[in-house]
Order: C-alpha cells, then structure tokens, then sequence
C-alpha cells in the first residue's frame, strides 16, 4: 500500500499535522519548519509524479488511469480506499501543491493560534489531496467532506468581519450541496451494475458497467451537478462565496478559491459527466443557462464592489462559471479549456487574494475608495497585482488567454443558435472582466495617494515574495507554454468524451 | 536567410524587456537607456536586412517570374485546439511584413533615441524602455504574423503595452483614467475581432492567413452559403474582424480613445499612436484582403466608415486648442483615409490601387506623423504646456524645430515634392477610379488636412509671441531629440520618391506608379489654396478666426467638444451600464438571491425558536402529549378500520 506514490499525499499532510501536534503552540519556528518541510515534500512529490506521469504516457501507458492501487476498507458495502490519476487528476495535484505551498509563506505570520491554524490548514489539505487521488466515489465523498469542515473553523476563528455569520453561511450552503450529492452517489450506487454483480463505487467500474437506467441517470444528474455546483459557485447557490471569502484569512482564501472551488468542477465532470453521460446530453442545456449566467452576473456584480475581496469572489463566480459552462459543452476542446480555466483561475485567485492580504495587512483596509498610489508605496506588491490582474482579464502569455481562448474555441463547435447565443455572451465577460480589473488596478494602486499613513508602508518581505513568485511563476508559464499541458488534458478526456459519445447514439 | 534573423528580431526587443522590466531598478539610468537604444538599434539593423534581403535578393524564394512570395520562416505549434485548428507562433515574410519591419523599427529606434533627452529627468525611466521594449516586440509579432490567431495574441499585447505607456505618469488621474479608456474601448472592440475569427475558423478550420487568402473562393465556399440576418456569415465575420481594426484604429465610432491617450509621454504618442500601432488596423485589412474581396459588402463597409471618419476627424481637428490633440486628430483622419483607399481597392478598377496607395500611406505617414509628434514633444518640452495658447512665435528661438516641423505639415498636406504629395495622389486616384464622390470627398478632406495642419503650424511657430518667453526662453532640444527629427525629416522630403508599387501590390506583382496629372493637380490646388486660407487667418495675429467662432458658436462648440462622442459613452457606460446595469445586478445578488438563502435559515430559525418549548424538561408536558399523540393515532386507526 505504501509503495504506491498517490497515497503519499494523504499521508504528508497527516504526518505534517502529527508533527504540528508535537510542537509547542507557542515555538513559532519549529511550526513553521514542519510546514516549509511538508509543503515542499508534497510540492516536490507532485512535481515527481507530474514528471512520471509524462514519463509513463510518453512510454505508450494509455491505459486511464495510472498508479491505480485498491484496499478494501468496508467491505458489506464495497468500499474502497481505491486511487488512480490520469493527466487532470495530475494537474490538479501539481495545482494543490503550489497553492499549499503558496500559502503557506502567505500565512507566515498568522495570529493567534498558530499551531491550530496549520492543523486545520493540513487537515483540508488532507481532504483536497484525497479528494483527487480517488477514483472510488465513497472516499471521494469522504475526503471532500474532509476539506470542507475545517473551513468552518477556519474562517470563524481567523477570518476578520462577520466571520462567524460568514463560516456559518458557507458551511450550511456546501453541506446543504453535500446533501444532495449524497443522495445522488447513492443513487449511483444502488444504479451502479448489472442485475447479478456486485455494486460497486469504483468510477472506472461505474463507467464501464454503465448500467444506469436513463430516466434514473436524469434525477441523479441533477442532484450530483447542483450538488458540485454549489461548490463550483454556480449561480444561483454562489451567494456564500463573496461572504465566504471576504471573511475567510488569506491563507484559507487562497486554498479555498484556487482548489477547493475546483473540487466542484472536477465532481462535475468526473461524475456527474463520467459516469452519466445520457443525463449529461439530455440535460446540459439547463445548466448552461445557469453557468452562462453566472459568467456574465459575475462579472458584472464585480464591477460595482468596493471591498476588494468582494471584487475577487465575483469575479471567482464568472470564472468558475466559465468552467462548468465549458464542461457542459461536451467536447474535448471546451473540456480541455475547463481544466486550463481550473488551473489558471486557482493559480491567479491564490495570488490575489495573497495579495489581497498583504495589502491588507498593511493598510488594515480592503476598501478600494480609501486607497490609492500603492504602487508608488509598495512596488513590487503593485507590479504582482497587475500581473494577477492582467492574467485574469486574458492577456496573452498569462495563463487566463489560454484557458478562454480554448473554451472559447471549442465552445464554439456546437453549431446550434442556442450554444452560439450563450458563447458569444460568455465572450462578453472579457470585456466586462477587463473593466472591474482596470477599476481595481486604476485606483487602488495607480492615481495619487490617498491616505498619507500609507506613505510608510513597506514592500513585500522575502516570505511573501516566494509566495507571489511561485505563483507568478506557474501563472506565467501555463500562459508561454501551454501546449504540454493542453496534450495532457486532452488525452486524459478520451474516456469521458467516449461515454457521452456513446450515449448521445 | 536561415531562422535566426527573424528570431532574433522578436527575441531582442522582449529580452531587452525581461532585462529591464526586471533589473531595471537596480540599474542606472543611463545603462538602461543605452542597452535599450542598442537593443532596437540591433533589431532594426537586423530587420533592414532583412527586409533588403527579401526585396532586392531576387532569390527564387522570395521573387518568382516578378511576383514576390509569401515565406513563412518558421513557423511553431504554440496550442492545438484540435488536430486542425492549431494556434501556431510564426514568422510571415512577405512585402507588407518586410514594409512594416522597416516601418516600425526605424519609428522605434527614433523614438528610443528621443526619448533618451525627452524623458531624462522622468522618474521611472527604465521602466519607460521596458515598455517601449515590450511594445516593439508585440508590435513586430503582429506584424509578421503567419496567422490570424497569432495577430490577436500580439493584438491584445499591443493593446496592454498602449495601456502601460499611456498611463506611464501613473499618478496623474488623467493619465490613468486615459490608460483605462484606450484599453476598455479597444477590449471591447477585440470582442468583434474575437468573434469573427471563432465565426471564420469555425467554417475554415484554419488559421492561417497563406491557406485563406491565397484560396479567398474556398473560404467562401467553406461556409457553405449560410447566412445570418441577411448578411453571408463571412461578411459577418470580416466586418466583425474589422470591428476589431476599427478599434486600434480609432475609427468612428471607436475613435475616443485615441485623443485621450494623448496623456502618455509625446514620445510615445509619435510611436504608438501615430505610426504603428493605430495603423494596425488597416494592416489587418491589408492582409485579410483577398478574403475581404469576396465579400464586397464588408468592403463597402470599411471604405464608408473610412470616409466618415476621415471627415469628422478632420473638421475636429480645426477647433482643437491641445496641439497633441490636433495631430491625433490628425491621425485619426489619415487612417481614415487609408482605410477608404483599401475599400475602394477593387482589383477590376485601377489594378487594385488603392491598395498600393493606401500602403505607401501608411508608410509615408507613419514617418512624417511621428516626426510632427516628435516635433510637438520638442515644443511641448521648450514651453511646458501642451496648448497652442502658451506658444506662438516660436520659429526665432527653435529652428531646429521649426523647419523639421514646417516639413512635416508640407508633407501631410501633400505638397510637391514631400512624401504625402505621392502616397495621398494615388490614394485620390484610386478613389476618383471608384467613383467620383470617393475622390472629391476625400480631396475635399484633403484640403481641411492641408488647413488644420497650417492652422497649428503658424499658431506655433507664427501668429503673436508669448510674453512668457521672457522669463523662461524657449530654446530647441538636446541632440538626442533633434536628430529623429531631422532624420524623420529627410526621410519625408524623399520618401515620396520611391517606387513603392515595384515592392508592394495587392497580387504581389509590380505595379508602375504615375502621376495621374488632373487628380495631382486638383489636390494640390486645393491643398495650396487651404494653406493660403490658414496664412491669411493665422499667420499674424488678427480677429478673423474669434469673428469666425462667433459666427457660428454652434459649430464650433460641437466640433471642440468632439460633436459630443464622449459624453454619449460617458452616459452609456456610465449612467446605463454602470449604474443601471451592474447596481442593479449587485443589489439583486443581495436582497434577492442572498436573501433567499437567509431566509430559508431564518424561517429554520425561527421554526425552531417556536418548537423548542416542547423540550421543556418537564415530564408531566411530555405524559401529556404523549396520551395525545396516542388517543390521536387510536382514532386514526379506529376511522379507518371502520
């Protein structure tokens, strides 16, 4: 069991917590070198695992899954503790371990209560991770549970503002999803093979069984896209993200908009998508409306906020948005831009909200109106959040472009009046996007100074510089180099776009 | 020619970027405007090479039985959408891209080279050369773009780059709400360009400009007669990928960004807002042409908001008191006037000469509208305003100036022999070949060019001296500046004479220019004759031009104020969009969506404040409802057993 790399990742940040266990809760140094040391080995192990993974399809493995390992764990109800990625599953982890990481350095100086802080903060790493190791919808579940529970902590205890109508708010709106997805992965369950075999959760079984009866597939559709759709911000189940962030500290806002909103889109498709395609074809249109309008509400909610995490969590629902809307197009290239969507905006939303959080805990405000000319003040923290800024309107070389662009593109393959009409609104939000982006830029960091305390602040230190350029880093190199990564995706669809072929016949 | 000069010329320019933008603060001054200027010194040296190379080689590569070919030098996946649609980075030779090279290098160098005097007290001078940097580099890849995608990802790079340099004095609210328009009205303008190219790959399965326009019938062909609204879809897809020209351009009705992006430095109004980047749009059409021939109805479209354009701009450009904003104007209207020239190209009609015409152009243009640029920069330099009311009388304390300007505005206003003459006589020519209300529209816009530009000109450098100069004498530029301008000056007394249609054609192939005597003769006439006119108003102080605003203050009102474009958009954005649309959406995702959800938790609430006296801990209450619940269900039971 321990030979296998994937578990691995579950078993870091719990032994990262065992160690936090272990420090005292005021020996601030040693806290931060467990965390230094486990967020650097799960960034290196995933950037092994990305490079094996190449390595192992280069050599000619097609087989979907690789680095498959299965335990029993329940054994009346067939569950296992059973894992296996392809290349999304990949790039998520890869995604996972920079964001960790990131954060990390962002919450250098986290207070009070530091040691619990991290706890939690591994503990939703945990559920994260697990959460894309697994290809057997139980654990699934169980690690998605995981990530989300300590959020409630998370922003009630470390958020700032109502924090605790805010925690209380998000949690009751994702379990109220978690609701219903449990009824939907029961109902697979029950749905999950033929007369005479063992049911089983494995998502490869699932899929090759495919003996869900079509009117079933319909309801359980339903219940497991609204259910990874409230946590993919789906209008109109979005209302706890802008609370939800604005409150949350911005560490957790980072792990929470750069991954664990992804956690939604990756269940729609893995799921909801995968493993009921004939529901998937007949329903998509429903969805549609509502991620379209998503995209475009989104957008144009950001435009009028002041606070800048308001301004952020909007702008996460038109993006978000953008992926569940590609997802639903049902073909390869639109898919593929939904993960490239997934990637950029977890990467570009973890840098601005760190940034979000320097600023802040500088200038003790997140009111644009009553900043202004930071740049002048705080250069490189001004020069990271045009860069985010940039990478979130779509400059080309940025990793935004990439990911429109190719949802755009492939969007566009279905010819009917209804898909073009929702595409070319969904275009729109470049324009919109670009217009909250530049209010942003213009007046918090641009214009004259508006505040002269803000004339003694300080630049970022060396910890918040290493937080902003491996995100920069990563933000920028998808948007120069991007083919690599669209390959992968792309082969990694096969499968999925097979089953929803094979089920429109 | 291998591929390491054509890489070479996008790779310098974004090195120099990278080095600046990154090392730059740490850097001194003067290192970083030396490895700037030898930076787009090195790409242009190597793209006049380049450029010879390709024209006066003769290989069999670049010139086949008299017709010049199109040579992708390289040409690399960069993101493959589907194994058909590939967005791929390349490098197209062809004339119009080995004209552009020596266009934009030489502009850029001048421009590097001025900017050394201009902006040498300027806080942030590295950074300055970083962004001309990134600007020559997204402005090259543009440039030779081998396909259509391509153009937009250096599209939407030139844009940012506009974006940053306009807004380089980025504390002045001016400057940063000026950025902020030009980025916004162009983005939104690249939408249309967006859209036509995903409604033209869609049908092609294609980026590439050589498989569109050396095939423009199976491009036609390819969309299998579908129609939308009446229109052919390509004719939608050409006018919405003109949109997008339209945008950079600044022409009519996207035209407001341009003079607001005047608040950038001068240096970089003569480089991207005269010569280069605002004449991207027309280069567009310039090399979607063949695709824009079939669909004549886009044609027509381009040419007629040339036309408008080119007039409104005009007449805007005689009321302006801001001299920048006279010349943007100015630009605006020459555009215009190119883009017209491309409309009426049609090959049956003059062997496509406009085409030519409208090239040489934009070649002419770019070279004595950045030098009358540089020009203003000089003045605005010596008297630290921008408006034409703090000079005057100016020709005694800057000759350098003076005279580099006075050919800069005999050579837009198309004087013999000075390089505007030539291009703007073809560009007549091909009109009047179309029909004659193109011609003597645009001879007539001609004449107004000829007049406004007088008009700034003697208000200048003539009309009445400025007090101020006592205190504070005026005096010309340090070398760095006065050799673009005389460089840029020579270049526009000779440009005119070389035979720019032996290099650049629709179809490649040489075509023989000549004067066609009566068109010359008219323009030129009338060219004369509004000079004559703008001496007699302006050339001495006298009350004939405040008589003539009093005579119609109507008119002239409307026309200072732009005939009222930007408060149209400041409503439509602002009061319709902004607070209509976006307040409304914000105060519904609140009260309504939001509300929603808190109210399923406070009806929870509050149902369960009323139930919770049930669990009151006394058992005399639970005995009680539990005989009820009791005799309740007997009842129920009795009712339907009976």
């Amino acid at each position: 069991m321990f030979c296998n790399i994937l578990i691995w990742f579950v078993i870091i940040p719990i032994v990262m917590m065992a160690g936090l266990g272990l420090c005292r809760g005021k020996s601030i140094g040693a806290i931060r070198a467990v965390m230094v040391v486990g967020s650097t080995a799960l960034l290196g192990l995933a950037i092994w695992l990305c490079c094996e993974f190449l390595r192992l399809r280069g050599a000619g493995d097609a087989s979907e899954m690789l680095f498959t390992g299965s335990w029993m764990w329940y054994a009346p109800f067939n569950i296992h503790l059973a894992v296996g990625v392809d290349g999304i599953s990949v790039l998520m982890l890869l995604l996972s371990a920079v964001i960790v990481f990131a954060g990390t350095f962002a919450s250098w100086k986290i207070n009070p209560l530091p040691k619990n802080f991290f706890l939690w903060f591994c503990l939703l790493s945990t559920g994260v991770f697990g959460f894309f190791i697994s290809i057997d919808i139980f654990t699934m579940f169980m690690f998605y549970e995981v990530a989300l529970i300590p959020m409630y902590l998370l922003i009630g205890v470390w958020g700032t503002g109502r924090k605790e109508y805010s925690a209380m708010k998000l949690t009751l709106m994702l379990m109220g999803g978690s609701a219903f997805l449990m009824l939907g992965l029961l109902g697979i369950y029950w749905h999950s093979a033929p007369e005479g075999m063992p049911l089983t959760w494995n998502i490869l079984e699932i899929s090759h069984n495919s003996a869900i009866d079509p009117s079933w597939q319909n309801l359980l559709f339903c219940l497991t896209f609204v259910g990874f759709g409230v946590l993919g911000a789906m209008f109109p189940f979005h209302t706890w993200s802008p609370d939800g962030h604005a409150c949350a500290p911005t560490a957790v806002s980072m792990l929470h908009a750069g991954v664990l909103m992804k956690l939604g889109g990756y269940g729609c498709f893995r799921i909801a998508i995968y493993l009921l395609p004939q529901a998937a074809n007949e329903l998509a249109w429903i969805f549609i409306i509502l991620t379209g309008i998503s995209i475009v509400y989104g957008a144009f909610s950001a435009c009028v906020q002041t606070d800048l995490k308001y301004i952020n969590a909007y702008s996460s629902v038109s993006h978000c948005g953008m992926v569940l809307f590609a997802i639903l197009m049902l073909n390869t290239t639109a898919m593929t831009g939904a993960i490239l969507q997934m990637l950029s905006h977890g990467l570009m939303t973890a840098l601005f909200f760190a940034l979000i959080g320097m600023i802040y805990g500088r200038t003790h405000t997140r009111d644009i109106r009553q900043m202004g000319g930071l740049m002048k003040i705080m250069p490189y923290l001004g020069v990271c959040y045009m860069i985010a800024g940039f990478a979130s309107l779509g400059l080309p070389g940025l990793s935004g472009f990439v990911a429109e662009m190719t949802i755009f593109f492939g969007s566009f393959e279905d010819a009917d009046l209804f898909h073009r009409c929702f595409v070319i609104a969904a275009t729109c939000s470049i324009v919109i996007t670009a217009v909250y982006i530049l209010r942003v830029v213009g007046k918090l960091l641009l214009g004259p100074v508006q505040d002269d305390h803000h004339l003694a602040l300080t630049d970022a230190s060396w910890f918040e510089r290493l937080s902003t350029v491996t995100l920069i880093v990563c933000i920028a190199g998808i948007g120069c180099f991007p083919n690599w990564i669209n390959e992968t995706i792309q082969f990694s669809f096969h499968p999925i776009i097979k089953a929803i072929e094979a089920a429109a016949l | 020619m291998g591929v390491t000069l054509p890489i070479l010329i996008l790779a310098l320019p974004i090195t120099m970027f990278l080095v600046l933008g990154l090392g730059g603060v740490k850097m001194p001054r003067k290192m970083a405007g030396v490895l700037g200027i030898l930076g787009m010194g090195t790409t242009a040296v190597i793209s006049y090479w380049v450029a010879f190379t390709y024209f006066f080689s003769g290989e069999a590569a670049y010139i086949v039985d008299g017709v010049r070919q199109q040579v992708q030098m390289f040409d690399v996946t960069w993101l493959a959408f589907t194994q058909s649609l590939v967005v791929k980075i390349g490098f197209l030779l062809d004339p119009i891209s080995a004209m552009m090279l020596v266009v934009i290098t030489t502009i850029s160098f001048m421009v590097h080279l001025y900017s050394w005097g201009y902006m040498e007290h300027e806080p942030g001078f590295q950074r300055y050369y970083a962004f001309l940097s990134l600007f020559s580099f997204s402005m090259l890849g543009l440039v030779v773009a081998t396909n259509i995608f391509q153009m937009y990802i250096f599209w939407e790079l030139v844009g940012v780059s506009s974006y940053l340099l306009i807004g380089f004095f980025y504390k002045l609210p001016s400057a940063v709400s000026a950025s902020k328009k030009a980025f916004i009205v162009t983005r939104f303008a690249d939408l249309g360009f967006l859209i036509g190219i995903l409604i033209l790959s869609f049908y092609t399965d294609t980026f590439n400009f050589i498989d569109m326009t050396n095939n423009p019938q199976g491009v036609l062909a390819s969309t299998g007669g579908a129609t939308f609204m009446g229109a052919s879809v390509l004719t939608w897809a050409m006018v919405l990928i003109f949109t997008g020209g339209m945008g950079k351009s600044a022409m009519m009705p996207l035209h407001i960004w341009l003079p607001d992006a005047m608040e950038g430095p001068t240096p970089v109004s003569a480089l991207i807002h005269a010569a280069t980047m605002v004449v991207a749009g027309v280069y567009l059409v310039a090399r979607m042409f063949p695709v824009y021939l079939v669909v004549e109805t886009s044609l027509v479209f381009v040419s007629v908001i040339g036309a408008i354009t080119a007039f409104y701009a005009a007449v805007v450009a005689c009321t302006q008191i801001d001299i920048k904003r006279v010349l943007a104007f100015s630009t605006i209207s020459q555009i215009a006037f190119m883009m017209t020239s491309l409309g009426v190209a049609w090959p049956e009609l003059h062997d496509g000469l406009g085409y030519m015409a409208s090239m040489f152009h934009l070649f002419t243009h770019a070279m004595f509208k950045a030098l009358l640029f540089l020009g203003a920069g000089a003045l605005i330099h010596a008297v630290h305003s921008n408006n034409y009311t703090a000079m005057g009388g100016l020709r005694k304390y800057m000759p350098i100036t003076h005279w580099t300007f006075l050919i800069g505005c005999l050579a837009i206003a198309g004087i013999w022999p000075f390089s505007g003459f030539f291009s703007k006589d073809e560009m007549l020519a091909a009109m009047f070949a179309q029909h004659w209300f193109w011609g003597a529209w645009m001879t007539m816009v001609a004449g107004l060019t000829a007049f406004y530009m007088f008009r700034l000109y003697y208000l200048i450098f003539w009309w009445e001296e400025n007090p101020h100069y006592k205190e504070h004498k005026p005096h010309d530029a340090p070398w760095q500046m006065s050799v673009p301008l005389i460089f840029l000056a020579a270049v526009s007394c000779v440009a005119g004479f070389i035979p720019f249609g032996e290099f650049v054609t629709w179809n490649r192939a040489p075509y023989h220019i000549h004067i066609e005597l009566p068109v010359a003769a008219t323009s030129l006439t009338v060219a004369v004759l509004a000079i004559v006119l703008a001496t007699v108003m302006y050339a001495k102080k006298n009350p004939i031009p405040t008589r003539l605003k009093d005579m119609m203050p109507g008119l002239w009102m409307a026309a200072h104020r732009r005939f009222y474009w930007d408060e149209i958009y400041m409503f439509v954005t602002h009061k319709i969009i902004f607070n209509g649309i976006c307040r409304g959406i914000a105060w519904f995702d609140r009260h309504v969506i939001d509300a929603t959800m808190d109210g399923f938790a406070k009806v929870a609430q509050k149902t369960s404040y009323a139930i919770r006296g049930l669990q009151s801990g006394n058992i005399q209450l639970y005995v009680l409802w539990y005989f009820a619940g009791a005799v309740l269900l007997a009842a129920i039971t009795w009712i339907c057993l009976l």
